[in-house]
């Protein structure tokens, strides 16, 4: 019989990592190694323990990663709950991958980038970051812009540390919200720091984050002279086939799981503010 | 045309039943109609439609995708699907099987659900025309004609005589299976119940129903109506419109702990229930008004949006005669028309 996409994989968890107080990174390979399927920067994929729930879950790690797939989850319902109760070696199910990605190949190919990121919102574009950091001769100047409440907060800070703020051409612009003892980093709200930072209106934006800041980053970046057509994002939504037919995250005539997760801003006008 | 005798039907199920299960619509006690299995003894009904739509037949209200078997850390996935076998589905409306096509153009589009298509693979449609179309019925809004239906293969009555007509490949080898029970027939008196009825579906009440204002053109104005609120205002979010519709194919996915494994559950949802989209961190729609203008912006907006035009209604009118509140696809139409 024909395989079916609602059937998953088995999936094992080889690592887990506290990256914040409430948000833990897993590492996730099939049982005989190596990764459970290839994805693209922005793709999701659903993750389920079966009995507890299945949920939609952007793929944190870059294709170019070729050993495993990695999963930064907050911690905020039954099923992320009970992941973040999971110890290292247990299987969990996985299918996928799903959604569009970011146009790496296309529209971001030659392009000055700029990643503006809030809190959990980092996980989905740390993808695409990876990913143009490895192909680095394709993309132009990288400039991430990321915020979170407080340093302690801040996802994959680690990484950020070591790797991302050590390449050329890339520069990474940390803030928190309050100020907070032994850091001195910016402090203040992501949509202010963009606008106090003035990036060139040259630059392609990808951004992911709370909706509450994405809405004004995106005022602010128009308020720069950055038009729709240059900013990207990523969405969520109650998912459960994750192929545009269980109907949950319908807006307008897409589903956020077959048409999205990416949209380009001037694409989200068109459809009715429900998300 | 090929026919049988009305009074030889049940030598005709039989003969159906030998080689397939058959299903055909029966009076329950209370009167209504619904699908059985076809069983020595059972009457087709002769009422015009069944309570329920045909959907169940392809896409069934529970069904189990999958099993899962816990050990320790480890999980076993365990696809439970079995062979299925072939089936027929004999006395379909029109707006029934108009319907099928519409759930096609949701579940065998890529990714194809391999469940659905599975049955849509191991069933015939038998449709049959209808004779007496009743005052809720507006199929032919949505170019339905009901005297015409789709279906692998078309059945007419003209009183007496059950006449045969095929519309696709598995038709015919459905009509060729039978043949040796079937003669040639003269259709006289059977093009004048076909005239009567036409001219039935032209004086129904809701007849000039006008489709012209929807399709996915319109989707922003109709969205921002500020019709929603007295429309959905009485609507108690029950989802019977949704469960009778034979278009509506939302759906969940639940798994149940049997105590020895984990089955996993397809089932009907419905876009109207209040946890629809609820995620742990929030509700995009929080309201009633929300939920009720969802799903039939779906149906009159969106799904044409992405259909060529085709609206996800059939004219059934199950919801006219069902809702509680008595409100329905048809008022929602008349109160949006743009004139």
């Amino acid at each position: 019989m024909n395989n079916d996409t609602l059937i998953p994989y088995v999936g094992v968890v080889t690592d887990i990592r506290q990256d914040t107080p409430d948000v833990k990174t897993f590492r996730v390979v099939s049982p005989e190694g190596g990764k459970v399927f290839e994805h693209m920067p922005g793709q999701c994929a659903m993750l389920s323990v079966p009995g507890v729930g299945e949920g939609m879950f952007s793929i944190t790690s870059s294709p170019t990663n070729k050993e495993f797939m990695e999963f930064s989850i907050k911690k905020c319902g039954c099923l992320t709950t009970w992941l973040h109760a999971m110890e290292v070696g247990q299987q969990i199910t996985i299918r996928g991958p799903y959604g569009n990605h970011f146009p790496v190949e296309t529209e971001l190919k030659g392009k000055d980038l700029l990643f503006i990121a809030g809190g959990i919102g980092l996980a989905p574009l740390r993808s695409v970051i990876n990913y143009v950091r490895d192909k680095r001769e394709n993309y132009g100047n990288i400039q991430i812009v990321y915020g979170s409440r407080s340093k302690d907060d801040l996802v994959d800070y680690q990484e950020i540390l070591d790797e991302w703020m050590n390449d050329d051409g890339v520069e990474v612009n940390l803030t928190i919200e309050n100020p907070q003892e032994g850091r001195d980093g910016h402090v203040g709200f992501v949509p202010n720091y963009v606008k106090e930072l003035n990036p060139s209106t040259n630059k392609t934006v990808l951004v992911c984050g709370p909706p509450i800041m994405i809405k004004f980053t995106l005022a602010g970046l128009k308020e720069l002279g950055f038009t729709e057509t240059q900013v990207y994002t990523t969405m969520e939504l109650r998912m459960k086939c994750a192929v545009g037919k269980c109907g949950r995250c319908n807006i307008g005539n897409k589903y956020v799981c077959k048409d999205g997760p990416v949209f380009r801003f001037d694409q989200l006008d068109e459809l009715p503010d429900e998300y | 045309m090929l026919k049988i005798a009305k009074n030889r039907l049940n030598e005709l199920f039989a003969a159906i039943a030998e080689k397939q299960t058959l299903y055909i619509p029966v009076d329950r006690e209370d009167g209504a109609a619904e699908y059985r299995k076809w069983e020595n003894g059972c009457e087709m009904s002769g009422a015009l439609n069944t309570v329920r739509s045909a959907k169940d037949f392809f896409f069934p209200q529970t069904e189990n995708l999958v099993d899962f078997k816990m050990e320790g850390k480890n999980i076993e996935v365990i696809d439970i699907r079995k062979e299925s076998e072939d089936f027929v589905i004999f006395g379909v409306k029109a707006c029934d099987a108009r319907s099928f096509t519409i759930l096609d153009k949701v579940f065998l589009v890529d990714p194809v659900d391999s469940y659905y298509k599975t049955r849509r693979d191991h069933g015939t449609v038998v449709t049959m025309a209808c004779t007496r179309p009743s005052e809720t019925c507006f199929c032919g809004v949505f170019g339905i004609d009901a005297t015409a239906p789709e279906g692998d293969a078309a059945c007419f009555s003209d009183g007496e005589n059950i006449f045969f007509k095929a519309n696709t490949e598995k038709g015919q080898a459905f009509i060729d299976s039978i043949s040796s029970m079937l003669e040639e027939g003269d259709t006289a008196k059977l093009d004048e119940v076909q005239a009567k009825t036409k001219g039935i579906l032209e004086k129904l009440p809701l007849a000039n129903l006008s489709t012209d204002s929807f399709g996915g053109a319109r989707l922003k104005e109709h969205f921002n109506s500020d019709k929603w609120g007295e429309l959905s205002e009485a609507c108690l979010g029950c989802g019977t419109c949704t469960f009778v519709c034979p278009t509506c194919q939302c759906y969940d996915i639940k798994d149940f702990n049997t105590g020895h494994g984990i089955k996993r559950f397809r089932c009907w949802d419905s876009c109207m229930y209040s946890d629809f989209t609820k995620m742990a961190h929030g509700n995009p729609r929080l309201t009633q008004l929300e939920r009720f203008r969802q799903r039939f912006m779906h149906k009159l907006v969106y799904f044409p949006a992405n259909n060529e035009g085709e609206f996800g209604c059939v004219g059934c009118g199950r919801c006219l005669s069902k809702c509680p509140i008595s409100m329905n696809i048809v008022k929602v139409m008349k109160a949006l028309e743009v004139k």
